[in-house]
């Protein structure tokens, strides 16, 4: 409960305050933000399945959002930036759907 | 407290990895997903479509009281119910369950915020370093050629400038040439320091001959515009002037004019009025033949206001 109201302050805080992105965090962000997803929804499912773990939460956030961001970085560094940005992308976007799909049983049962 | 809490996630550390750490760990392989939810949630998936609802919460509760918490009720993973169960409430407190909102909290921020920045400049974010370089090049083209345009406007500009000045130039120059040869030619009226001289008498003392005589002094003298009164009548001076003795006066340019004869002439007056006076000139013969003379000088203006119809060539054309 306490992480929903958590994350909608986020949202809203970030509406009321518009910080302008500083330039050399532009490419991490978006798929910064991704791989939270990711480790968000898994985190939901792993709560639906009633294995809900703080502490694995945390870690599998951070580390979801390092290595994710530390992909791109290498991926600039090799001249592919843009193409492993969007293999990031589909990777987690494949898992979140797999982890959406494990919710959407729980709650609907189908 | 802590130790507890510690002591529990070490535990289910123990128990979870394959349940919830496999998912995450092995999706990137490209695996399908039937191979990321081995234990748990296989038997609870396809399967569970068709046959069983029951079996997979059974489960879910059964691994969830043995490793977590016991599960207060019966079936359902409730969200609030897995939250709540009967664990202290200064327990759900702890750092872990802080960081967990903090992070989340993290995740809406930034995410709001790449949001706000995609939809405030969507082409900055949304196209890669190659692209963008391409648009940097086709806009240095693009600066490049308007460059260019500038220039040879600004060019242009200059020469129509200076065409436009010299043609002014040359107009101002022509219309001072057109009024300088209007006074010499009689067209024009003419003002200017000068002077007056009146003759008085008949011949022979004034006869077309001293009238010539005078006009052709003061012409000498550097007169510029003349022109000469007599009889209520005025004729103005021209190149083709001539004088002939007339019926009681003297005939100027078909015009006869009688006594006293004024000749108004426009120049530097302090020659003019000299060249009247010379041993042997003007008034010299006049007053030695009887009659007088009177010379004025007008240094403050005279004005030489007679004009006469310009000639119609008939023959002469401009030569070029």
């Amino acid at each position: 409960m306490i992480a929903v109201l958590a994350l909608v302050a986020g949202v809203v805080l970030g509406i009321v305050l518009e910080p302008e992105v500083p330039v050399w965090l532009l490419p991490y962000l978006p798929i910064a933000v991704v791989a939270a997803f990711d480790a968000v929804f898994g985190g939901i499912r792993a709560k639906l399945d009633g294995i809900f773990d703080d502490k694995q939460f945390v870690i599998s956030f951070i580390s979801n959002v390092l290595v994710a961001a530390l992909i791109v970085y290498l991926g600039d560094q090799l001249g592919v930036g843009s193409l492993l940005s969007i293999g990031v992308v589909v990777v987690f976007g494949v898992r979140i759907f797999g982890n959406v799909a494990a919710i959407r049983r729980h709650l609907f049962r189908a | 407290m802590s130790e507890e809490s510690t002591e529990e996630a070490a535990d289910r550390a123990d128990d979870q990895p394959l349940a919830d750490e496999l998912p995450a760990d092995e999706l990137p392989a490209g695996q399908v997903p039937a191979d990321d939810v081995p234990a748990d949630e296989v038997p609870a998936d396809e399967p569970v479509d068709a046959a069983a609802g029951e079996p997979a919460p059974a489960a879910d509760s059964a691994t969830g009281a043995a490793a977590d918490q016991p599960e207060p009720a019966a079936g359902e993973p409730d969200p609030d119910a897995g939250e709540a169960g009967p664990a202290p409430a200064s327990r759900r407190l702890t750092g872990t369950k802080l960081v967990v909102a903090g992070l989340l909290g993290l995740l809406g921020f930034t995410f709001a915020v790449q949001v706000r920045s995609v939809a405030d400049d969507p082409t900055a974010t949304a196209l890669d370093q190659e692209e963008l370089v391409r648009i940097l090049a086709n806009l240095d083209a693009h600066e490049e050629r308007l460059r260019d345009e500038i220039r040879e406007l600004e060019d242009t500009r200059t020469r129509l400038t200076t065409r436009g000045q010299s043609q002014q130039e040359a107009q101002a120059e022509a219309a001072r040439r057109a009024d300088e040869l209007g006074i010499l030619a009689g067209t024009l009226p003419a003002v200017g320091p000068g002077v007056v001289v009146t003759l008085h008498g008949g011949p022979p003392a004034v006869d077309a001959a001293a009238l010539l005589d005078a006009v052709q002094e003061l012409r000498s003298a550097g007169a510029e515009a003349m022109q000469i009164d007599g009889g209520g009548k005025s004729v103005r001076v021209i190149a083709s002037t001539y004088f002939v003795d007339g019926e009681g006066g003297i005939v100027v340019d078909g015009t006869l004019l009688q006594s006293p004869y004024r000749i108004t002439a426009i120049g530097d007056p302090e020659t003019l009025a000299p060249a009247m006076h010379i041993p042997g000139g003007v008034v010299a013969s006049v007053e030695g033949d009887g009659g007088t003379v009177t010379v004025q000088e007008e240094p403050g203006g005279v004005e030489v206001s007679t004009v006469r119809q310009p000639d119609t060539l008939e023959h002469a054309r401009p030569d070029s």
